[in-house]
């Protein structure tokens, strides 16, 4: 019984690392139907930004107060990129074939990689260590450090706390979306684009809310994962960007209640499959396979996702 | 006095497919004018190039004295143009206050746009009932008053209605049609497209027949209502 409840924290934990990502996926793919694939890139430029404002102006220090500094740091880099990436990659082809955004998105990804990879440590005036390998990220008291014991139940610090980032961003999202004006202008273009701007909606500005958004949640995940890995590297967004897509489709994409528990169900998936699946088949090597089988199951029997995809509904 | 909405020699194309074929037409403040013609006689691209859906391959389009073809359509708004589209296009999944608040997203007098949801409220009764309620769930006839109480949210000077009387029952048709002359009688200016040539003549100050993207005909609605092409093409009458 411990072991389940061990491998349901684990679960829950890697649950909520990709549900903060999966949000951006699906908060844009239903404003514009558009899959970004280089979603997962603005989360490791996330991570990079938190590294930066902890290296340029803590360097050494412990105390959990710089956590929500480097967060702001993290989400001052993930929006500048995804709304650059908007900008000048996404709008100019708004009216082109689907196909053209989609290898721009991948275009893109392999270009934010490499500028990171190749560019990190030549930024002037900044004494940054090269991101051709992997970059120890910093602890800080209380979020890392000691795992709190439950029963026979390890948790780590750094697991609370992405946890913790997923449900305040949950609500915060709710609530901005279902109780703000600009919220109900981002359902409105959703729902019905046309008709939105005959209401006074400029659309491209709220295809910017879109991407900020995502951007905001991928950033706080990317303190996440720098936390709980010890270290960052410039292809972590490849994988995870991967998986919380996976987790996007899985709770029906375009819709947010639908990315959340996609990505909790994914993360508990293959935590348990890690348990209990017997034999060769099991695992820690095997646990992706099992997250893909998965999605493959789903797309084959329920292609709207678990919650319901966004449809398009007109009376 | 300049009129509040004028076209001139308007053209507008699908591509190489031209809908609109230089029509010009002004509507006066104060006034019902209806825009009649079948289906496909560009009644609706003419509608939806006015609120800046479309562009124009050529022509103008005055507003309040103002040029107005190339003003981005969620601007057009709040200059105190409202369209309610064909087809009512309500937000379905959205609540009847939702639609309503979205009529006014243009402004920013919170104050003023409770006192026009009352409002609203008080000019079709049902949806202030059902206010929580999906618009979605709604009968034709009661998405068709959402969409006209959502487009008066935004205070328009000019309210363009896109065929508002389609696949209503004979009594509900009655509803939205004696609503529109309230509005009228309230003070707003009413562009009519319809392709219920009978009912939107009947209320008309003025009006124009349109086939295929050309204005054949056009005087005051009591005129064009005895007129024998008219009763010929459009009332069914031999």
């Amino acid at each position: 019984m411990d072991q389940f409840f061990q491998q349901l924290v684990n679960g829950l934990t890697l649950g909520s690392l990709y549900a903060l990502i999966a949000v951006g996926y699906t908060v844009v793919y239903g404003i514009v139907q558009l899959i970004n694939f280089a979603h997962g890139e603005v989360f490791m430029i996330g991570a990079f930004g938190a590294l930066s404002t902890y290296l340029l102006f803590f360097d050494g220090q412990t105390g959990v107060w710089i956590l929500p500094i480097m967060i702001v740091g993290a989400i001052i880099a993930s929006v500048v990129t995804a709304v650059a990436m908007e900008r000048v990659a996404y709008r100019p082809l708004r009216n082109a074939p689907r196909l053209a955004p989609l290898i721009t998105a991948i275009g893109i990804s392999v270009f934010l990689q490499e500028l990171v990879r190749v560019f990190y440590d030549r930024i002037p005036f900044a004494d940054f260590p090269s991101a051709k390998q992997r970059i120890p990220f910093p602890q800080l008291d209380g979020v890392s450090g000691k795992a709190v014991e439950v029963g026979d139940v390890t948790i780590q610090r750094s697991a609370i706390f992405t946890v913790a980032a997923l449900v305040v961003c949950a609500i915060l999202l709710w609530y901005f979306i279902n109780r703000t004006k600009l919220g109900r202008g981002m359902l409105a273009v959703s729902q019905d684009p046309d008709t939105a701007r005959l209401m006074g909606i400029n659309v491209d500005r709220i295809i910017v809310v879109a991407f900020a958004l995502g951007a905001v949640l991928a950033a706080v995940a990317g303190v996440s994962q720098g936390l709980q890995n010890n270290n960052i590297d410039f292809k972590m967004g490849f994988i995870a960007g991967l998986k919380a897509f996976t987790a996007a489709v899985l709770g029906g994409i375009g819709n947010i209640q639908g990315a959340v528990f996609g990505g909790l169900v994914l993360g508990v998936v293959e935590s348990m499959a890690t348990q209990y699946v017997p034999g060769q088949f099991g695992g820690g090597t095997w646990k992706d396979v099992w997250a893909f089988v998965l999605l493959i199951l789903v797309l084959v029997f329920r292609p709207q996702g678990l919650l319901g995809a966004r449809v398009v509904d007109r009376a | 006095m300049t009129a509040m909405l004028e076209v001139k020699d308007l053209e507008v194309a699908y591509g190489k497919i031209v809908a609109v074929k230089k029509i010009s037409f002004s509507v006066e403040q104060g006034q019902v004018v209806s825009l009649i013609g079948t289906n496909g006689a560009g009644k609706t691209t003419t509608l939806r190039t006015i609120s800046g859906l479309l562009r124009p391959n050529s022509g103008q389009i005055n507003f309040m004295g103002q040029p107005i073809h190339h003003v981005p359509a969620h601007d057009i708004v709040s200059m105190g143009l409202a369209h309610s589209p064909e087809g009512r296009r309500i937000f379905p999944r959205l609540s009847v206050e939702e639609n309503l608040l979205l009529g006014a997203f243009a402004r920013n007098d919170t104050a003023a746009i409770r006192t026009d949801l009352d409002a609203a409220y008080a000019l079709f009764p049902i949806l202030g009932e059902r206010r929580k309620q999906p618009a979605g769930t709604f009968s034709g006839g009661e998405q068709q008053m959402l969409a006209m109480g959502r487009a008066m949210m935004s205070k328009p000077k000019l309210l363009m209605l896109d065929e508002p009387s389609m696949g209503l029952s004979p009594i509900m048709m009655k509803v939205i049609m004696t609503t529109v002359t309230a509005l009228q009688q309230q003070g707003t200016t009413i562009l009519l497209v319809e392709q219920n040539a009978q009912a939107a003549l009947k209320r008309a100050d003025y009006g124009y027949v349109l086939e295929v993207g050309k204005i054949v005909l056009h005087g005051s609605g009591r005129e064009l209502l005895v007129n024998d092409e008219v009763r010929k093409a459009y009332l069914g009458e031999d």
